[in-house]
């Protein structure tokens, strides 16, 4: 029950990007599509729940002092095996997310989790949270990259919903990042008041 | 004529912030006053050139030299860490003033995600170099201007969210909504300058 409450905390109610406002730098650079959104989500998710998972198992060994380079270590460890294993089997994935996965490492969401909720709870939980502000990054990034796909190209998940020909083109560039996200969080500030 | 080119492309046609969406935290954060907005772009400009100088040397003459290639992130996160603690301990001492005028902005450096960014691109080589070769001298005249390119579109930013914070916002858009409107706005403008990196080539005769 108590798990649960965690897991929906990140998705809803402490969503990491419409809420917390945090790791805005992939959240914008990679949802020129739906399938980019997605992707980086997912990555991001699988470091966020092993980091939380490792750093709740090792929360006694470290010392006070030396706590913020010791989690910058354990997340830089577990984004270079996730850079190595997306290089061997999802080549594409590599080439369309490019410098933004080594970029995981300064990601604040993993880091603020580490030191928010891992550091402070126990396993199970540790690895709920992970789970929940994980699906919560995603959501975010699939939703922002649909719209912009949509609004850009006509299309989402290369299915096409209007001709390319009526698209705004700056919705896949760099300013539509910032006017759509901008947009998104207006439309949850709505639903939430 | 070509580190002209690398300087005029890294700050104005792929500025760092508003075209590749780097070190967007300190951006958003860090731009509600044009003069903390200069602190930032002034701490960020010296240790990027530094990290970067020290990012390259490890590359080149440690992680090259053993094939250790794999441990890039690890180590240039560890580096740039170890540096933004070092660069703070001897401005303490050296210059106080200087550090008091940065304040709170050095230590948050460390997860500006634009510092790892440039160090990656410049130890990999896969950055714009307008046909130089591929060295420390043209990685430190890319990272400057990039920091320059950040400073720039920090405090233009903060100009505008300083006139900003006086008009009358409608309710759901107030606070960061508004901000990233007003970001997407300026990054259109900076659109703007896309094309003249090639103009200029012509221009040069390169």
């Amino acid at each position: 029950m108590n798990n649960m409450k965690v897991l929906l905390n990140g998705i809803i109610k402490e969503n990491p990007t419409f809420v917390l406002l945090l790791g805005m730098c992939p959240t914008l650079g990679t949802t020129s599509s739906a399938i980019n959104g997605l992707s980086m989500g997912l990555a991001t998710m699988a470091v966020l729940i092993f980091s939380n998972l490792i750093i709740s198992l090792i929360k006694n060994l470290i010392p006070d002092k030396v706590r913020i380079p010791s989690f910058i270590v354990v997340i830089a460890s577990l984004v270079t095996i996730l850079q190595m294993l997306i290089k061997a089997y999802a080549p594409e994935v590599d080439k369309s997310l490019g410098l933004f996965i080594p970029l995981i490492v300064v990601n604040c969401i993993i880091l603020g989790r580490a030191e928010a909720f891992a550091a402070k709870n126990g396993v199970v939980s540790s690895i709920f949270d992970g789970i929940g502000m994980g699906i919560g990054f995603t959501i975010a990034l699939t939703l922002l990259g649909a719209v912009r796909e949509l609004l850009g190209t006509g299309k989402v998940f290369d299915t096409t919903l209007f001709p390319e020909s009526y698209g705004a083109l700056v919705f896949v560039l760099a300013p539509g990042a910032f006017i759509a996200l901008g947009y998104l969080i207006a439309i949850m500030n709505k639903i939430k008041n | 004529m070509a580190y002209i080119l690398i300087f005029i492309t890294a700050i104005f046609v792929n500025n760092i912030v508003l075209s590749q969406f780097l070190g967007i935290c300190p951006f958003l954060g860090v731009s509600k006053k044009v003069d903390s907005a200069l602190g930032m772009g002034a701490a960020v400009a010296f240790v990027l050139t530094l990290a970067t100088i020290v990012t390259y040397l490890i590359q080149t003459y440690v992680l090259n030299a053993f094939g250790l290639e794999y441990l890039q992130t690890i180590a240039f996160i560890l580096v740039i860490a170890a540096l933004v603690q070092m660069v703070e301990i001897i401005l303490k001492k050296s210059a106080p003033a200087l550090y008091q005028a940065l304040g709170v902005f050095l230590p948050l450096i460390t997860t500006n995600c634009c510092i790892l960014g440039v160090a990656i691109l410049v130890a990999n080589g896969t950055y714009a170099t307008q046909g130089l070769e591929p060295n420390l001298l043209t990685g430190v005249v890319f990272a400057i201007s990039t920091a320059i390119g950040f400073a720039l579109a920090l405090v233009v930013f903060a100009g505008i969210r300083e006139q900003l914070a006086m008009m009358d916002v409608p309710k759901g858009l107030q606070g960061m909504s508004i901000a990233l409107i007003t970001a997407g706005l300026l990054a259109m403008a900076f659109m703007g300058f896309s094309g003249v990196d090639n103009g200029l080539k012509v221009l040069f005769g390169l």
